[in-house]
């Protein structure tokens, strides 16, 4: 009788709030994050915290990197202000449970998608598009003389636990029949700060995270990544399969990032632009990508210039990149996989039609 | 013999004894206790009732297949035989066993310093007494957490490797781990041995293996020393005067006299540090030694069954305290004074 009782009040009033959202703003979309984090005024963003290039804490104490500035894109686009983002650092282990409970609205944390991971009888995420495509590594000391796997037999290698770099390691290294003791640790900082007082020689991870926290090291040029990738890790922003409206509206805003880069749209001359698709209605495919024309924002819940907002606060793809991880940042990363399509790379944005 | 009046017909009889079942005292406890026996069952209802509706909800229902499915992932150190094809179950039977093999030596070790330091604290060298003072109240004082990644970054990862390495009789201490001579191959007398700058040793204990019951041991000995010094406390000064009088030396005192009679005080009080310890030996994912609450952590994160996960670890720990609960239970049984 209890039961009932209270399920057919939840139930009544979420018909409620349904009827009360339908009304306002005449059949428009329906997403409870979207409308949690207006009425909030800010995003809370998953995100490692401790990872040079992607997420860290920066001199002044704001934080920097490609994974933040997705996080600064979704608040630019969603709430009009890419400050507006509350950060949670969090470890490999916290990551799926935060997003699940809902203290977290979106996870950029260096994350691989995965099968299980995407899957509804898994982790239950849902995947926005891949904004960096990296592979797995093994970092040694040059002093030591490894230069392939076989080179690791019977050592301890550092890894964080929880990861899918655990599994990959335990997989690549029965594949080649090499005994090795695996020293896993909470954390990345925990993992490094092993590995850097000797206990492993050696640590694996993604290539990036490799390359970002090398340059942290006390001298970085006494390590080496050997030339192996052991696995294919895209990673990728995640929201829960339980508010797809959500889910669509984060994965379209990421590849408006990326649609901006291939129609050359930059944050320096996105208001040029947007003068210019203003100014000539000839131009659909510009008018309708920033907003100036049609419903696409209407359609995803968000405003019609997301594209515009993201842009101008953080830049398209390829700035961002640049910014934080390309060659002349301080990781020093190749383009590599992650060109646009015309370039031979794997960054791809679906039309905005 | 004096007949009975017969009963007069004029008065009424007289009311029952027992005043009216919600005044009385046989009936009221019973019905307040069912009462509350309700209640607790119908919030336990409630919560199982919730989370079973919750997980439906998310199409995650409680399953244990998973248990059957291959691991995947390598675990450092297992005394039982482990490899990444066996099922999770067997990696989490494994973390179990190093978890149990952490407990014991933690135990062992934590109760032979808490007597100790407890004992020195009565000493009448006064340095002596002075040092046990400032062991227990610098290390209990300081977060476990702390006292385990200094036991681990700072001391054991700081240790030379090698040639270099500590060498004792019979031990040798590296920054690889701890090695001691045993009976190795065809039972022959093996002590470490140095082979292409790799030791090897019949017995060899990791350093995560020994920053944690390090760290457990210098930490839970503090607590038992202050249950140790409280016991002997409570024996009767006069017991140390009259065994001082038959001529007995400080230390026969105490182990002939004062430690006995000290015992049913301390054992009730050590039951609750070996709980403690055997809880906090689960802070042992900080220092890279592979316990249950490591192994559950990855299986948590590779198959996203977090409710069954964290099912399997609350019963595993709680398993493991009742038992040592009742173990010391018995002890304590054994220490009593005998009524005669």
């Amino acid at each position: 009788m209890f039961w009932n009782r209270t399920r057919t009040l939840g139930a009544s009033l979420l018909a409620a709030g349904l009827l009360a959202g339908c009304a306002g703003d005449g059949g428009g979309v329906q997403s409870q994050k979207l409308s949690t984090i207006t009425g909030r005024g800010k995003l809370i963003c998953g995100v490692e915290g401790k990872l040079p290039g992607f997420s860290f804490v920066g001199p002044d104490g704001k934080y920097l990197g490609l994974d933040v500035d997705v996080c600064k894109a979704v608040a630019a686009a969603v709430l009009g202000d890419p400050e507006k983002v509350e950060y949670r650092d969090l470890n490999s282990s916290e990551r799926f449970a935060a997003l699940a409970s809902g203290e977290v609205d979106l996870l950029s944390r260096n994350t691989t998608m995965t099968l299980s991971r995407d899957a509804a009888g898994g982790n239950g995420l849902s995947f926005a598009p891949t904004t960096f495509y990296d592979g797995q590594g093994v970092l040694v000391p040059v002093a030591s003389g490894i230069k392939d796997l076989k080179g690791l037999a019977g050592k301890p290698i550092c890894v964080e636990s929880g990861t899918t770099t655990e599994l990959n390691l335990a997989d690549r290294m029965r594949e080649q029949n090499i005994p090795y003791t695996p020293l896993k640790f909470q954390t990345s900082d925990q993992t490094f700060a092993a590995y850097l007082g000797g206990r492993c020689v050696a640590v694996t991870s993604d290539r990036s995270q490799l390359a970002g926290k090398r340059t942290s090291f006390p001298k970085p040029d006494a390590h080496t990544l050997l030339p192996v990738v052991m696995s294919k890790e895209p990673l990728t922003p995640a929201t829960t399969n339980g508010d797809p409206a959500w889910a669509d509206a984060v994965r379209w805003i990421v590849y408006g990032l990326m649609q901006a880069e291939e129609s050359g749209i930059t944050q320096a001359n996105v208001d040029a632009k947007l003068d210019e698709a203003k100014a000539n209605t000839n131009q659909a495919d510009l008018r309708r990508f920033l907003g100036v024309e049609g419903d696409f924002g209407k359609l995803l819940g968000l405003p019609p210039d997301f594209v515009v907002k993201a842009v101008k606060a953080v830049g398209n793809y390829g700035e961002i990149f640049d910014r934080n991880v390309g060659p002349a940042s301080a990781l020093k990363l190749d383009r590599g996989l992650n060109r646009q399509w015309k370039d031979g790379g794997l960054i791809y944005s679906p039309p905005f039609r | 013999m004096v007949p009975v009046p017969p009963a007069d017909p004029a008065l009424p009889p007289l009311p029952p004894p027992t005043p009216p079942w919600w005044r009385d005292r046989r009936v009221v406890p019973w019905v307040v206790q069912a009462v509350v026996g309700l209640l607790v069952l119908l919030l336990i209802a409630f919560l199982l009732g919730n989370l079973v509706r919750n997980l439906t909800a998310a199409g995650l229902l409680l399953s244990w297949r998973w248990l059957q499915q291959p691991a995947g992932f390598d675990i450092s150190e297992s005394v039982i035989p482990f490899n990444a094809q066996l099922p999770y179950w067997r990696a989490l039977a494994a973390g179990l066993v190093n978890t149990i093999r952490a407990v014991l030596v933690g135990l062992v070790g934590a109760t032979l310093m808490g007597t100790l330091v407890g004992m020195a604290s009565f000493s009448h060298n006064g340095l002596l007494r002075r040092l046990a003072r400032v062991y227990v109240e610098v290390v209990r004082n300081i977060p476990l957490l702390l006292q385990l990644v200094f036991w681990y970054f700072v001391v054991f990862l700081t240790l030379p490797n090698g040639v270099a390495a500590i060498q004792l009789p019979g031990v040798v201490l590296a920054k690889s781990g701890l090695y001691i001579a045993g009976l190795g191959e065809g039972l022959r007398w093996m002590g470490p041995t140095l082979v292409n700058g790799v030791w090897q040793a019949p017995v060899r204990l990791s350093v995560e293996f020994g920053a944690l019951i390090t760290g457990l041991i210098v930490y839970s000995g503090a607590f038992i020393a202050e249950v140790v010094r409280g016991g002997i406390a409570a024996v009767p000064k006069g017991q140390w005067e009259a065994a001082s009088s038959l001529g007995l030396s400080w230390f026969a005192t105490l182990r002939r006299i004062v430690l006995p009679q000290s015992l049913r005080v301390i054992v009730p009080g050590l039951n609750t540090q070996y709980i403690s310890l055997a809880k906090n030996s689960s802070l042992a994912v900080a220092v890279g030694y592979t316990d249950l609450y490591s192994v559950a952590e990855t299986t948590l994160n590779q198959t996203g069954r977090a409710v069954e996960v964290i099912l399997v670890l609350l019963a595993a720990y709680l398993t493991l305290d009742l038992l040592i609960s009742a173990l010391m239970n018995g002890l304590n049984h054994l220490v009593q004074i005998r009524e005669r």
